[in-house]
């Protein structure tokens, strides 16, 4: 199941030439995953476009993290295909690689380093080439400076720049989550229940974020806070036992009553 | 020719006495004269006296084929050089020296008959020739013995030497009726004629192939030696496919042997393992005072056996709960005080638990000795248990087989039907998912500690019985222990048991080309290799909290 | 260069560090050399040769801090690397014995004469070459580090599981180096040396050379650390050490972050040991021994894993105090030991260095 055996490809962080001719950036087909018999997927099938937003609702343990799971390297399907793009088999690459190829991602449970500080985060995330020779002998250039500083002026850290991050709050750690996955400019962002911890305001911000991010930018976010979802006035996937149930609007899928019954407990 | 003394009864009524009570049975003795010894013997017993070599000789052959109730005990007299002749009654006698007299007894029933001077008994003395002559014809006297086991024995005991002519061992075969003794007899048979240089055609050959389908572990010698010698080509072609054939079975015999040994070590090793397998899984920690709780177990067998001298079965017996209770409280003691204040910090209590085992170790030392103590194996662990001419397990560690089962047994039912179990397989699990569900995860980690060192106790009981007791003991074992959690994986007392076994079986079976270190070292390799294709060992915990991240 | 200067400066107690270590490596030699015998100041030979021990130890613990401390890689097998580079720098020196020794052959030393072997096995050629046996110093420990590393990081072993893989590495070494078919002296280990790059051993000169040489390998290593760590590689480490898979989100090889630093570290314990053979002047199994190898973790906890320097105090703390102990009360050396173990983990997690204030340590 884990990620081990894979081959890693040797690949820098600077190359992106994803092919996308079709207009898909992300391929899933036919996945499943079980743990110890359990079917956390199964047999699912999604499609990302170039440059959409799309939502991923589903109660809990639909399968929505796993999903990115698999996405990202870091659970390997029992059955299936992922492809990014027409040409790249996620599932021959390992986690770095796959970050590599331009699919960056945020944890439910928000994950930075926490003994280092913010800025510090943000240099690590930030895009360059991540072979050891090259990290030893990197040095922050005046532009990445900038563009530090203009990312922690995004999330609204700029007072917080040197502390640990060991000491911000659920909602800042967050923030400072989605900065590292800004500074990293994926291609695809796999975003894990980002308005968890913030306040009604910052959902705000955050919604607005990523639906400017979309465009350059494929989008999934997943998210259980309806209000949110609707903020982001996108295209909703419904996930249910692991497969999806629906796709379409949010109110399309809200007057759904295949939905209605297994997700609103109607 | 001899008289009766005092105090003995009157032969007639002992020639009575004797038939009414074993008239009925089939016994083999041949009726003699109680207060007289045969007449056989006693013509013999002159001549052994006399100083012809050559009659000498065969006088103690003629004791030996006498066939007689006393011949054995007869030659057994002579061989101690206590055979006396009685001068005043011209009688032979079995003589004690008491200073400056001799304490004379009877040779047929033992009765002390007389006291006398230097001057009236006369030593029958003996050369070395006598002497070996007398070994021997105590050896083949065993062949007719009346019980078969003895009879069995004695047959066994002529392998090494083949002196037994092939003309008796064909009389004996005649009336022999048990049928071990016979197959022994026919390779006594066998074995005689192929070391027989003037032997050959078609019963040697026969004798050949008999020996090369034979089990007993010597016939490969006077196979061996034949071939050195030979120099007919058909004779060396038979004695060599003999010789392949033998030794592919001995060889077959030699892996059983080898797969019993590593099953031996292996369970040792689950023994071992299991506890330590246990905590790591609950707890995440790896308690490297394990060994020194093993060390604790085998001392406190030594202990029991201090305190009940003389009792070693019992000392042991009881030493299983008591080693499970000391190890167990000295776990429980470092786990309340210690590491529970590391909780969550893995790293850190495999070094607190590693300072733990330096003053464990260093008070055996101070308080007890730096040199090992002897711990004994009461009788029924001692011995070994013969399942076949060519395979013979050794009792001690037949028993701890069965011990480290019947532990394995209990512990397993301890897990599976009981609720310390639930709650215990419940944190290894998900910790935070069973507090939730009520589970009091701090106090499992005492009991659990306390399994674990507890089981590291019984394995220490079980140690004792092997090897030396001292206070390195620990040290020992412990690196072998975490190999096999390593290879099993934790939390999974299937693969302790599985792990544990396997280590032990392929240790045994390099061992005999390898020599024991080179074993080792290749071990550790296979397993360091072993731990990159599987890193959570052989079976590994599943679920989400398994999982880093 | 500026950025690694204030880096080295930034840590007021490792320029304390360094200054002690370079003020000694210019006074000791004075001390034992030019001071007359009956000088207050004046330092023997032997006690040269004990500080030496002790600042080799220093670099050991040096080099395990950096993977324990800066890394969350508990290496139980540092041992191992300090005798590989203990064993190199011995086959040297065994070379150089010539015909000095027991037996007197031009070629093989005693112990294979005493085995009865007519010729010096492959692997000991070119040893008598300092410029061929020197650099080997630092390759030999590297390359076991680089295999096992590559090995145990590429199968992401971590954790309690990649400690005790070290452990077995170290058993396993240090059964095989019992045997006396591998080459290298068996039980005996290597001994009897003469000289070194054409100086005797046991001239008082050679010893402060050594001593000095030990000081400064000590600096210039603790110097290169710092550098290290204070390029985006030490960020990176730091942020393996507190969340290895998060950073392979990033797009990051963990695995070859962890194996660059492990092997350098391997080679400084290899530099340690080489410096630590000539001063005591044998190498033998023992020093693959477990305990030895987790000896040096208790050293660098004691001092305050992390902080590189803590790790040096608490080698020699740890080792002046050995030798102390041991003198009067060697029974009891265990007990203070296996105490340290426990106190320095319950009490004093992050070693002596919690002790040093804030203002003081600057960092
Ligand atoms: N590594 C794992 N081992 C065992 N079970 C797992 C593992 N990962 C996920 N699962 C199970 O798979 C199911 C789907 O989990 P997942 O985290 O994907 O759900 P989710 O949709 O993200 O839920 P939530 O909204 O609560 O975040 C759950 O039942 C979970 O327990
Ligand atoms: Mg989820």
């Amino acid at each position: 199941m884990s990620a081990a055996n894979r081959r890693p490809v040797s690949r820098s962080g600077g190359e992106r030439s994803l092919d996308t001719s079709h207009g898909t950036v992300l391929y899933l087909e036919g996945l499943s995953v079980s743990f110890d018999g359990f079917k956390a997927i199964n047999d699912l099938s999604l499609y990302i476009n170039d440059g959409e937003l799309r939502c991923v609702i589903g109660p809990n343990g639909a399968g929505k993290t796993t999903l990115m799971d698999i996405v990202t390297g870091k659970t390997r399907p029992d059955e299936g295909e992922a492809w990014f793009g027409q040409t790249l088999d996620l599932l021959r690459l390992d986690e770095a690689a796959i970050a590599n190829a331009g699919i960056g991602r945020k944890f439910q449970q928000p994950t930075v380093f926490t003994e280092l500080t913010v800025a510090e985060n943000l240099e690590l995330a930030m895009a360059g080439n991540r072979n050891v020779l090259s990290v030893l002998r990197a040095k922050l250039s005046g532009e990445q400076r900038d563009l530090i500083a203009s990312t922690l002026e995004r999330i609204g850290l700029v007072a917080l720049r040197d502390m640990n991050a060991s000491t911000l709050s659920h909602g800042q750690k967050q923030w400072l989550e989605i900065g590292m996955l800004l500074m990293q400019q994926p291609r695809l962002l796999l975003v894990d229940e980002p308005a968890t911890g913030m306040t009604h305001q910052e959902m705000a911000q955050t919604g607005e974020l990523l639906c400017s991010l979309a465009g350059d930018h494929s989008v999934v976010v997943v998210e259980h806070d309806m209000d949110f979802v609707r903020s982001l006035d996108s295209p909703v996937t419904v996930l249910h036992q692991g497969s999806v149930l629906a796709e379409g609007s949010l109110d399309a899928i809200q007057s759904d009553p295949l939905v209605r019954s297994v997700y609103l407990g109607e | 020719m001899m008289n009766v003394r005092g105090g003995t009864l009157p032969p007639v009524f002992f020639q009575r006495l004797w038939r009414a009570v074993l008239l009925g049975l089939a016994v083999c003795f041949s009726p003699v004269q109680a207060a007289d010894l045969p007449d056989a013997l006693q013509s013999a017993l002159e001549d052994l006296a006399g100083r012809d070599k050559v009659l000498r000789l065969e006088a103690v052959e003629r004791i030996a084929n006498s066939g007689t109730e006393e011949s054995e005990a007869l030659l057994q007299v002579i061989l101690s050089g206590e055979l006396y002749h009685w001068k005043p009654e011209d009688r032979f006698v079995r003589g004690e020296k008491d200073g400056r007299k001799f304490i004379l007894y009877a040779l047929e029933d033992g009765a002390e008959l007389a006291t006398v001077g230097r001057r009236e008994a006369k030593k029958v003395s003996i050369n070395n020739t006598l002497r070996g002559a007398v070994k021997s014809a105590l050896a083949t006297l065993d062949l007719i013995a009346p019980d078969p086991a003895k009879r069995l024995a004695g047959v066994r005991a002529q392998f090494a030497a083949l002196a037994v002519p092939v003309e008796r061992i064909d009389a004996l075969l005649e009336s022999e009726s048990d049928t071990a003794v016979r197959d022994s007899l026919v390779t006594l048979r066998a074995m005689t004629l192929v070391s027989d240089e003037t032997a050959s055609g078609e019963p040697l050959m026969t004798a050949i192939a008999a020996l090369g389908n034979s089990t007993e572990p010597g016939a490969l010698t006077p196979l061996k030696g034949r071939f050195e010698r030979s120099d007919d080509d058909a004779e060396k072609s038979a004695l060599s496919s003999a010789i392949k054939a033998f030794e592919s079975r001995q060889a077959r015999f030699g892996m059983v042997k080898q797969v019993f040994f590593g099953l031996s070590l292996g369970s040792i090793l689950v023994l071992a393992a299991i506890g330590l397998a246990i905590t790591f899984g609950v707890m995440g920690v790896i308690n490297m005072a394990h060994g020194e709780l093993i060390m604790l177990g085998a001392y406190t067998t030594w202990a029991m056996q201090q305190l009940l001298p003389g009792q070693p079965g019992v000392a042991l017996l009881l030493a299983i709960p008591m080693g499970f209770m000391v190890s167990a409280s000295v776990g429980m003691v470092m786990e309340r005080f210690a590491i529970s204040k590391l909780y969550g910090r893995p790293l850190e209590t495999l070094l607190l638990t590693f300072g733990f085992s330096l003053i464990l170790q260093q008070a055996v030392r101070t308080f007890i000795s730096a040199r090992n103590v002897a711990v004994s194996n009461p009788s029924w662990m001692s011995g070994s248990l013969e399942l076949h001419p060519m395979l013979s397990l050794t009792m001690n560690r037949v028993v701890i087989m069965f011990f480290c089962l019947a532990v394995f047994a209990v512990l397993w039912w301890v897990m599976q039907r009981t609720r310390f179990g639930l709650q215990l397989r419940a944190v290894t699990q998900h910790r935070e998912m069973a507090r939730c569900v009520g589970v009091r995860s701090r106090r499992i980690d005492t009991l659990t500690f306390g399994l674990g060192a507890g089981l590291a106790g019984l394995a220490g009981v079980a140690l004792s019985q092997l090897g030396n007791v001292g206070p390195n003991l620990g040290q020992a074992w412990i690196v072998d222990s975490f190999l096999v959690v390593v290879f099993g994986g934790v939390g999974n007392l299937w693969g302790t048991l599985i792990g544990g076994l396997g280590i032990g079986v392929a240790t045994k079976l390099i061992e005999p080309w390898s020599g024991a270190v080179l074993a080792k070292v290749l071990l550790l390799v296979a397993v360091i290799l072993f731990i990159q294709r599987r890193p959570r060992g052989l079976f590994p915990p599943s679920g989400r909290s398994a999982g880093d991240n | 260069m500026n950025r690694y200067l204030s880096a080295v400066l930034a840590d007021r107690m490792g320029v304390v560090l360094l200054t002690v270590l370079l003020v000694s490596a210019v006074w000791v030699p004075i001390a034992s050399l030019v001071l007359p015998a009956s000088h207050p100041l004046h330092m023997g030979s032997y006690s040269v040769a004990l500080w030496g021990k002790y600042l080799c130890f220093g670099l050991l613990a040096l080099s395990l801090d950096m993977v324990w401390g800066k890394l969350g890689i508990l290496s139980l097998g540092h041992g191992v690397f300090f005798g590989l580079g203990g064993y190199v720098m011995g086959m040297y020196l065994m070379r150089q014995v010539g015909d000095r020794g027991v037996y007197g052959d031009p070629i093989l030393p005693d112990f294979m004469v005493f085995l009865n072997w007519d010729e010096l096995p492959w692997y000991w050629f070119g040893f008598d070459h300092a410029w061929i046996a020197f650099p080997l110093i630092l390759i030999v420990p590297g390359l076991l580090a680089y295999v096992f590393g590559a090995l145990a990081f590429r199968s992401r072993v971590t954790g309690v599981y990649l400690s005790i893989i070290t452990q077995a590495m170290t058993y396993a070494v240090m059964l095989a180096f019992f045997r006396n078919e591998l080459g290298f002296g068996g039980n005996n280990g290597l001994t009897g040396f003469f000289d070194i790059l054409g100086y005797d051993l046991r001239e008082d000169v050679t010893r402060a050379a050594l001593f000095s040489a030990t000081a400064l390998s000590l600096a210039g290593c603790y110097v290169l650390c710092r550098c290290l760590f204070a390029t985006r590689l030490g960020l990176l480490c730091t942020a393996v050490r507190d969340a290895e898979s998060r950073v392979r989100f990033l797009g990051y090889r963990t695995d070859r972050v962890k194996l660059s630093v492990f092997v350098l570290s391997a080679a400084i314990a290899g530099l340690a040991g080489a410096l630590y053979v000539p001063q005591v002047g044998i190498i033998n199994p023992g020093e693959f021994s477990p305990l030895n190898s987790i000896e040096i973790v208790i050293w660098v906890a004691l001092g305050g894993r992390g902080t590189l320097w803590g790790a040096v105090v608490g080698a020699v703390v740890v080792n002046v105090a050995k030798t102390q102990f041991t003198g009067w009360l060697p029974e009891g050396w265990l007990f203070m030991l296996g105490g340290l173990f426990v106190l320095t983990t319950l009490y004093l997690p992050r070693g002596l260095a919690m002790l040093v204030p804030k203002r003081v340590s600057g960092s």
